[in-house]
């Protein structure tokens, strides 16, 4: 008797999930993964704040770093979002073979946005774009903004964007001969932006591909570690920091924490360059769906 | 550099600071985004102006507590601002600084103070809720009266034309000049 309970109990655990039981894991994977994102930053992004504070020399700079590590620590402490632009949802999801990608889908990444929204709390942002009418819970068509990648684990990968750096970001077709100047749009980008967007900043830099896919590149660029860069991301976040922007835009040597750099195969005619300006706030947190 | 302690209704005493000074804050102040701007235009001023200070601040309100309140892109405001201090607003709150006329605005009337940006927990910590007006705006663009206590500022724009970002812009301007020359 046990034996056969035991074969029909494993029998069951080959069957597919049950939809309802998986929908709910997806929305609270991404509830969870905003709830860690907004309270506490990643490792790299506070070791490259502390790096940039003992860097300094003027002491605005200084003072502006010290507190910006305050305010981190004491949101970690308090467990309320490090910034009250909670920023827009964005979720990248990966799928593995045999989770259909479904509405469903979707739509439990919304439910958790909407949860986390109300739980955490976070400010709702999401607006109409004409009436400006605002849904109070953060979603809305196209929102939250969810990119799907195949995989091996079904993973929630979330980088809630607050607008102050979001709008300064920049997109140029350039010419296949104009390889020269990425290095100066960059820069020209930081210079744009000056301290609206919240500096020390993070620029996530898009290269290649096609006018749509170059601004998705820049912003994959955010998800990756800071702590190292190639050399070509050193020599551009170099001719940044070069502007002397410096925290708060107040002047001083930190200017950019780093530059990721992300490519794509483009067309032979074309030069796609996106920058995506991440303020240091560089909130972004992973959850593997367990159901 | 030890801060100046400033009290709302702000004085004539003001008008003495210069960019770069440290400064900290008690007393009330009103929050006000884009949408707080655009209806105090057309129905006039909820508070008394007089020596008021303005913060640009979209908060995170949980029933009566302040969460997060960390300032927002004073910049979107430039062209918004002349009215507030024509009634007598001396301090605007803020980061990333005001062009767009304001430096000229503030000349011998009030100043700029910059509040680091993304630092909503730190700057919550030292504020109590009040009350609100217009909340029908939504939680980001409502006016929250908000009760300071030393609210940690650096005098970014001061009454005499003094501006510290747009001297670190100028700065980085030649610099990016010199390094690419079209």
């Amino acid at each position: 008797m046990e034996i056969i309970i035991e074969f029909i109990s494993s029998l069951l655990m080959m069957l597919p999930p049950s939809g309802e039981e998986l929908l709910a894991a997806v929305s609270d994977a991404t509830c969870q993964a905003l709830r860690e994102a907004e309270i506490r930053l990643p490792p790299d992004v506070i070791a490259a704040l502390r790096h940039a504070a003992e860097n300094e020399t003027s002491d605005i700079a200084r003072e502006e770093l010290g507190r910006i590590l305050e305010n981190i620590s004491l949101a970690g402490r308090l467990g309320v979002p490090i910034c009250q632009d909670t920023g827009v949802p964005v979720v990248y999801l990966t799928i593995p073979p045999g989770i259909p990608l479904t509405a469903g889908l979707l739509e439990a990444v919304a439910d958790g946005v909407r949860k986390a929204t109300h739980d955490i709390p976070l400010r709702p942002n999401a607006v109409h774009p004409l009436k400006r009418q605002n849904s109070g819970d953060n979603t809305g068509p196209g929102m939250p903004a969810i990119h799907i990648r195949p995989g091996d684990r079904l993973e929630v990968t979330v980088l809630p964007k607050g607008a102050g750096a979001e709008n300064m970001s920049r997109l140029v077709m350039l010419l296949p001969t104009q390889k020269d100047q990425i290095t100066r749009f960059v820069a020209e980008t930081m210079l744009v932006a000056g301290g609206k967007a919240c500096p020390p900043v993070i620029l996530g830099v898009g290269i290649g591909g096609t006018f749509d896919g170059v601004a998705a590149l820049a912003k994959e660029a955010l998800l990756e570690p800071i702590d190292r860069m190639d050399p070509f991301e050193h020599e551009l976040c170099d001719a940044v920091n070069a502007l002397g922007i410096g925290p708060m835009g107040l002047g001083g040597k930190t200017t950019a924490l780093a530059v990721k750099v992300k490519t794509a195969s483009c067309h032979t005619a074309s030069l796609p360059v996106a920058v995506n300006v991440q303020c240091w706030a560089a909130r972004r947190a992973k959850r593997e769906v367990v159901w | 550099m030890i801060p100046v302690h400033l009290k709302t209704p702000l004085s004539s005493d003001v008008l003495n600071l210069r960019a770069g000074d440290q400064v900290v804050l008690s007393g009330t102040i009103y929050t006000a985004r884009d949408e707080a701007h655009l209806r105090m235009m057309e129905d006039g001023i909820p508070f008394d102006p007089v020596g008021a200070a303005v913060y640009h601040c979209g908060p995170i309100i949980s029933g009566s507590r302040v969460l997060a309140a960390g300032p927002t892109t004073s910049a979107r405001l430039d062209r918004l601002t002349g009215f507030l201090l024509d009634a007598g607003v001396r301090a605007l709150i803020g980061k990333g600084g005001m062009g767009g006329g304001v430096v000229d605005q503030l000349l011998g009337r009030g100043v700029y103070l910059a509040l680091t940006g993304g630092c909503a927990v730190l700057a919550a910590s030292r504020m109590t809720l009040r009350g609100v007006f217009h909340e029908d705006l939504g939680m980001a663009e409502a006016i929250w009266i908000i009760e300071a206590d030393r609210l940690p500022l650096v005098v970014g724009i001061d009454s005499q034309g003094g501006d510290l970002f747009g001297k670190v812009e100028r700065e980085a301007k030649l610099q990016f000049d010199s390094r690419y020359t079209t």
